[in-house]
């Protein structure tokens, strides 16, 4: 039986939420076609990372601890990982679809001569790997014809991982590379600083589209953010505008969220952002254009001018929140 | 400076798109083709490479014979010469990033700038895995890319969650394009008068020689989940009232 392998991400020393997805998945797995289930953790200074990913239920945690390793390269990282991968014989290698899972996989499945299936959703009967094409128009079933798979777990479709007791073996990998010549070095990270939820996190979010008109339209999304403690999305519309930063963008080409609330204000619902948000729990649609696709897929639409409908929502929620 | 940049061939990204009856794929009948949105923005980048320090851009597709009008559409908006690998094989991004090896392993160029995704395939593997088999630096989803002085590296910013990964490649590496990079340019009319005169390489994908058995199957093809139909309320003070009372959200 081979083993599943799961890239952990992390970040100032925590593990990442959106890694409790790709456990989960590599749990049904495992428990479905037998084999173990590993977590790598790559990074610099790293243990209390190591630490908690040993909760989830794996039989190893690897840990590749090296100061190189902390600052992200895709190069190093996937050097890393396919030797891990090797050594612990994986028959799947995955982590959640997040940016670094983006950049890094790829290359990995390279390296190791494997077959990959991004953003998957689910897995069939036949062990067919379920994922979104053409802007989430179509699911297909993805057949990985190499002994060994690599796979980005889309957040969204499987439920974050419960925390039990540590349990997991920890092991430290010998990191064995030539720094000096990976091609690439790491200059700096510009944190795009928010009181915020991220988005991927966020139990609801607050979106925008071209119907805010820029500054003044996004101010008021803000305002109605922060009042109910949601994020702040867009579409790429709003992006490509230059409004907001690409980091908020929902949508096939951005992120895929799946809150309690998403609320889509001035937003027409262009087929590759709904492909982005349609799995939220709750979709409220506020546009002055009734034709709106967004109304499609809303449990309730509002068809109003969102300059007077946001100002006013907010009053109204303000007084039900006293 | 040398750059080769693609041109891949997708379904116009504006048409919603519909699974066949049978489940055997897609319907594209009746569909325009366009260049894929990325590669597009990965083009015009190339192309302001070119104006700022000189030297040739070539544009490259792998696909149908059809494919010509994409790469003419990069001559038009200002490339130099175009490399078409004609197939009519579905190809897995493996398969791609092999058969861009063999281009770049022809045509030598300083750099290699890709679209992040292609929207159709929506697999963004190509590049990345591209990178590994030239044994070369990436730079995926960038956002700003600046080549330095003595054209031996590049500084890209790259657009990540949580904020702005900043990066030196050395070149020869490649770079995938996001949506902010630039905004591409309409070709002009006599760029497209232009585009015509402009050679274009013809490969034969048996020619390269390579194994392009897939690792990667597509079987069929479903709709997605539909979501049950809402309702329109009237006013802001029943939405409020129906997210409180019906979906307990506030």
């Amino acid at each position: 039986m081979g083993n599943v392998l799961i890239i952990a991400e992390h970040k100032n020393g925590t593990l990442k939420k959106a890694s409790l997805a790709a456990f989960s998945c590599a749990r049904d797995y495992v428990a479905k076609n037998g084999g173990e289930f590993h977590i790598l953790a790559i990074g610099h200074d790293i243990s209390a990372v190591a630490d908690e990913a040993a909760c989830y239920g794996a039989a190893k945690v690897h840990m590749a601890d090296h100061e190189k390793l902390g600052p992200y390269l895709a190069e190093s990282h996937a050097a890393v990982a396919a030797k891990v991968a090797v050594d612990m014989s994986a028959e799947l290698i995955g982590a959640t679809a997040t940016a670094m899972a983006k950049d890094m996989l790829p290359r990995l499945a390279a390296k190791l001569g494997a077959g990959m299936a991004s953003d998957i959703m689910g897995i069939d009967d036949k062990g067919y790997f379920l994922r979104p094409v053409w802007a989430g128009n179509a699911i297909v079933a993805a057949e990985i014809t190499t002994p060994v798979k690599v796979v980005t777990i889309r957040g969204t479709e499987f439920d974050p991982a419960p925390k039990g007791e540590p349990g997991g073996e920890k092991v430290a990998i010998t990191v064995d590379l030539d720094f000096d010549k990976l091609g690439k070095r790491f200059i700096e990270f510009e944190e795009v600083k928010s009181e915020r939820p991220e988005l991927t996190e966020a139990a609801m979010i607050i979106s925008g589209g071209r119907g805010t008109k820029g500054d003044e339209g996004f101010k008021l999304i803000e305002g109605l953010a922060d009042l109910l403690g949601a994020a702040v999305g867009a579409t790429r519309a709003a992006v490509d505008a230059g409004w907001v930063p690409n980091d908020l963008q929902v949508g096939q080409t951005g992120k895929v969220v799946a809150p309690d609330l998403y609320m889509a204000i001035g937003i027409s619902g262009a087929i590759q952002h709904l492909a982005g948000m349609k799995s939220s729990k709750t979709i409220v649609a506020i546009n002055k254009d009734e034709e709106a696709p967004i109304f499609s897929v809303a449990d309730y639409g509002l068809v109003a001018d969102l300059f007077k409908a946001v100002p006013e929502l907010v009053e109204e929620i303000k007084k039900v929140k006293q | 400076m040398k750059v080769l940049v693609t041109a891949k061939r997708v379904t116009d990204p504006d048409v919603k798109i519909k699974v066949k009856p049978d489940g055997s794929g897609v319907v594209t009948e009746g569909v325009d083709f366009k260049v894929n949105p990325f590669d597009e923005i990965a083009v015009e980048e190339a192309i302001r490479i070119k104006e700022k320090l000189g030297g040739e851009v070539i544009v490259v597709s792998i696909g149908p014979k059809e494919c010509t009008k994409e790469i003419r559409s990069g001559l038009a908006m200002g490339a130099d010469r175009g490399v078409q690998v004609i197939t009519d094989d579905p190809l897995d991004s493996v398969n791609v990033a092999r058969i861009l090896e063999k281009v770049v392993a022809e045509e030598q160029p300083d750099l290699i700038l890709m679209g992040k995704q292609a929207v159709d395939g929506d697999n963004n593997q190509a590049g990345q895995m591209l990178a590994e088999f030239l044994g070369v630096g990436q730079a995926c989803f960038a956002s700003k890319v600046e080549i330095g002085d003595d054209g031996k590296t590049a500084k890209v910013t790259r657009e990540v969650d949580g904020g702005f990964d900043h990066v030196e490649v050395d070149l020869p590496a490649v770079i995938t394009a996001d949506l902010r990079l630039n905004e591409p340019r309409y070709a002009s009319l006599p760029g497209i008068m232009k585009a015509k005169r402009k050679p274009i390489r013809e490969v034969e994908l048996a020619s390269l020689g390579l194994d392009t058995g897939a690792r990667v199957v597509w079987h069929t093809f479903s709709e997605p989940p539909v979501r049950k139909a809402g309702i329109m309320v009237p006013d802001v003070p029943t939405l409020v009232e129906k997210l409180r009372d019906e979906a307990k959200l506030i």
